[in-house]
């Protein structure tokens, strides 16, 4: 194998080196173009170019799923084992492509053409099973495997408004097909105060999941006195079930730009991000089009223009504040608030992010005024909504209603549940959500319906599970799912989603521990009160809403509840069988062999510590290693 | 002089100068919250969580160790919530590392009846013994992540950036550049992240040895190849 050539990187980064740390995820993003992964080498010429501290680079490297620091095939599948997915067959398509190219989920081909992996939720429900190749979306996988669709997903969209998917269904709506951006135009008519006022009148709560008032924000942000502000657009949508801000952004991206530039001119920004999920690669030339187009009609210009950011596989960046500190190239490690973002944001400067869901509705609430906008939905719930409708429902797909219609009415729009059968559960507001069960089909989805009914609305999933379904299973992949994603900042998440992960399996076996269900409580119950920003404090909620709803799911096969004499016992005996994760011997080697060896040891240790996270192991261990030309780790 | 804030902490009267965090205020009257984390010497990250509290208006428990004390607070740091919260963190803790060289932590669990085998068939982080350069060894089997030393290393400190993360959530570990022994590394050799490890996890190279029973007179003699000052 050839040693690394640094000669194409040089150009390949350059845009970003005056980015200095901010231009870290770009760079990377560069360089693995390039070499397929970030060879040691790169990453160093990347960390010098940029002068961030080696230590740092990798730091960065680890964190993110979608960067590779080994070697990878040339092509990448990333098969969805996710709820929706799971429910339509993802594992057999997985174990499917594994077979057929004789390798393990994580693995590589011995000819390095191809990696297969197993990956959290694609935001392709409504076209499940599915997969993404490269940079493509494969989608509705007939079970035989053999036809798919290859691509840029379609939009479904149903439901009885047609306000923010208005341009939704029939692929990119251009500028000249948007037109004017009639609502910016308004506005610049308008004091910047009384934007805002028309906002907070509007009554639009955040749509991301946090349903904060984004005229409140936004009033924070104007009020907050700083030389630079920005406006943020959280398309970051990786919560499983959710993927309506994929359909809005893929066809109407124009929308979210108008919204951006409304709260751009009510803020005083000058200028604006799109964080967009990494696995929504389909998506970033849509935008850049829109961008240019946007350029080009002066709508941005020197007062306010947008720059997009890629994620690069990690759920937690959806949280504000850790996608502020990827966006300034580090490891997404949630802040802790306060402060807040309205004062102290992206690059500590004032900062509103919003949901890509919300800021489509700006442009409406301009054009109708708050008082329009009020007619739609309810007193305390206005606006549409869009709801992702997933799993056995015989229409799946992004649905747009007025707040306040019935779970049931929603349930009728999307055909009902699949095959006939009955409904047993539907998970709410995604991963970080609750379940409700056919007792709750009367329940109006608004604010303070679902909240009464002790229901999230978060970021509107609808996912149906029928009559047939194993509820443990869908635990099982939601303990799976958190633990995946923890970014095991605070100990209570970073720790509890491994245990509660542990538990949720046992359970799924049929190998329940007495005293299984009081540790799920206490380990769901410590990381809502006491994680410190939103994963953790969602990490149990779905799990301590199915212990309320089945608590029988949670006792052993013979029913028994927890006998505490029983439990000290058994822990006891069971403490002596406890699970490590070993790194493999260091071998001893001579000073001479020194550099050389410890390259063999990182790289078997490495897959070992990793196998949960990013198991890409190649195959063959023992292939001959490359001589590496090592520049000195220098302080800078 | 700052204007002080009166707030009331487990029933008592408390006053302290504005600006002084919930932590403060407690243990200037000697009321006990737990920390391992929290170090005088670097930033508060309120990543533990174990200093956490009540404090009444506030739907989750907060990190006493950040939150400021205001005027007119009601804080908890012995409620029930606060009990289990700790007591979790505690058993999980002690699930997943190595505490034989955390004295502080170990009182903690026998404090709050924390069972150390709480998480039968539990994953534990464990990895060898790094042991890497003459100053010091790295355990990491015993680190319980309180960042303390990438904090150091870092600009709480020394601005020489030789440590970060691998991996994420769980499976985080310290780490150097694509694992890059020490003297690979930008590392001075400056000894401050060992002095800020709260567990063992570094640990001067001569206690190591010291520990597994070399005696003072054979680390002289692995030391001699060291060139020696002359007179």
């Amino acid at each position: 194998m050839p040693e690394i050539d640094l000669t194409p990187l040089h150009p390949a980064i350059e845009p970003y080196i005056s980015l200095g740390r901010s231009g870290l995820l770009p760079a990377l993003y560069a360089a693995q173009k390039i070499y397929g992964w970030l060879p040691e080498e790169a990453a160093a010429e990347v960390a010098k170019s940029l002068r961030v501290p080696l230590a740092d680079v990798h730091g960065v490297i680890e964190f993110y799923t979608l960067f590779y620091n080994e070697p990878v095939g040339k092509r990448i599948i990333r098969v969805c084992t996710d709820q929706a997915c799971a429910l339509k067959g993802g594992d057999g398509l997985l174990d499917h492509l594994c077979k057929h190219y004789d390798v393990e989920p994580g693995q590589t081909t011995r000819d390095r053409t191809l990696t297969i992996e197993a990956s959290p939720c694609l935001g392709l429900c409504d076209q499940a099973p599915a997969a993404l190749v490269d940079d493509d979306a494969e989608t509705n996988i007939s079970p035989d495997f053999h036809q798919y669709d290859l691509g840029i997903p379609k939009s479904i969209v149903g439901g009885s408004l047609r306000l923010l998917t208005a341009n939704c269904g029939n692929g990119a709506t251009t500028l000249a097909q948007y037109g004017e951006y009639a609502g910016l135009q308004k506005v610049l008519r308008m004091k910047r105060e009384d934007v805002i006022n028309e906002i907070k009148a509007s009554g639009l709560v955040g749509r991301g999941g946090a349903a904060f008032p984004t005229g409140i924000k936004w009033e924070g942000a104007l009020k907050a006195e700083a030389n630079q502000k920005y406006v943020v657009c959280n398309a970051d949508e990786s919560e499983p079930g959710t993927f309506k801000d994929r359909v809005l952004l893929l066809d109407d991206p124009h929308r979210v730009i108008e919204g951006m530039c409304i709260a751009a001119y009510a803020i005083g920004a000058s200028k604006g991000y799109i964080y967009l999920r990494g696995e929504y690669p389909y998506i970033l030339p849509v935008l850049e089009t829109a961008l240019s187009e946007a350029r080009a009609a002066r709508y941005l210009n020197e007062d306010f223009d947008i720059e997009i950011r890629l994620g690069a596989g990690a759920y937690i960046c959806g949280e504000e504040t850790a996608l502020f500190e990827s966006i300034e190239g580090k490891r997404g490690f949630p802040r802790v608030k306060p402060p807040f973002p309205t004062t102290n944001g992206l690059f500590d400067k004032p900062t509103v992010i919003n949901n890509v869901e919300t800021l489509c509705n700006v442009p409406l609430i301009i054009s109708k005024g708050a008082a329009g906008y009020r007619k739609i939905g309810t007193e305390k719930s206005p606006g549409p909504k869009l709801f992702c409708v997933s799993g056995d429902v015989a229409k799946p797909g992004v649905y747009e209603v007025p707040f306040g219609v019935t779970l049931r009415e929603m349930l009728k729009m999307a055909g009902g549940v699949a095959g006939k059968k009955k409904l047993q559960a539907v998970l709410f507001g995604g991963a970080a959500g609750a379940f409700a069960t056919s007792a709750h089909l009367a329940v109006k989805l608004t604010f303070e319906d679902l909240r009464a009914a002790g229901l999230p609305l978060g970021s509107g999933v609808v996912m149906v599970f029928d009559e047939t379904r194993d509820m443990r299973d869908v635990l099982k992949r939601l303990g799976h799912f958190f633990a995946h994603e923890s970014c095991g900042k605070c100990y209570p998440c970073q720790m509890g989603t491994q245990r509660q992960k542990e538990i949720l399996n046992r359970i799924a076996a049929g190998k329940i521990i007495d005293g299984d269900l009081e540790r799920l409580q206490d380990v769901g119950w410590t990381m809502t009160d006491a994680s410190l920003c939103g994963l953790g404090q969602t990490a149990a909620s779905a799990v301590l809403s199915a212990m309320k709803l089945w608590p029988e799911m949670f006792k052993d096969e013979g029913g028994r509840m927890k006998d505490e004499k029983k439990k000290v016992e058994s822990e006891k005996k069971i403490v002596a069988k406890t699970k490590v994760i070993k790194s493999k011997a260091k071998p001893k080697k001579s000073v001479a062999k020194k550099v050389a060896a410890k390259k063999i040891v990182a790289k078997k240790a490495k897959p070992v510590r990793k196998k949960i996270l990013k198991p890409k192991t190649v195959k063959n261990k023992s292939k001959p290693k490359k001589k590496i030309i090592r520049k000195p780790a220098k302080k800078r | 002089m700052a204007e002080n804030v009166n707030l009331i902490i487990d029933g008592q009267d408390v006053s302290v100068e504005q600006g002084k965090t919930l932590l403060e205020a407690a243990r200037e009257n000697n009321i006990d919250i737990p920390t391992i984390c929290f170090h005088e010497a670097t930033t508060s990250n309120a990543l533990c969580r174990i200093c956490v509290v009540e404090v009444e208006g506030q739907r989750l428990l907060q990190p006493a160790c950040i939150v400021k004390a205001a005027q007119n607070m009601k804080v908890q740091t012995k409620s029930e919530r606060v009990i289990r919260a700790r007591r979790t963190v505690l058993e999980m803790l002690a699930s997943t590392m190595d505490l034989s060289d955390a004295p502080e932590v170990q009182v903690m669990l026998y404090d709050y009846g924390a069972s150390s085998s709480r998480f039968p068939d539990a994953v534990r982080r464990e990895s060898e013994v790094k042991d890497d350069n003459p100053m010091y060894v790295r355990d990491y089997s015993k680190c319980l992540l309180c960042w303390r030393c990438v904090q150091v290393c870092a600009d709480d400190a020394q601005y020489t950036f030789a440590i970060n993360f691998d991996g994420r959530g769980f499976e985080t570990q310290i780490g150097t550049f694509f694992d890059k022994s020490i003297p690979e590394t930008s590392c001075v050799l400056c000894g401050q992240c060992v002095a800020v490890c709260p567990t063992g996890a570094l640990k001067p190279k001569r206690e190591y040895l010291l520990e597994k029973g070399v005696s003072p007179a054979e680390i002289s003699v692995m030391n001699t190849g060291r060139k020696r000052r002359k007179n």
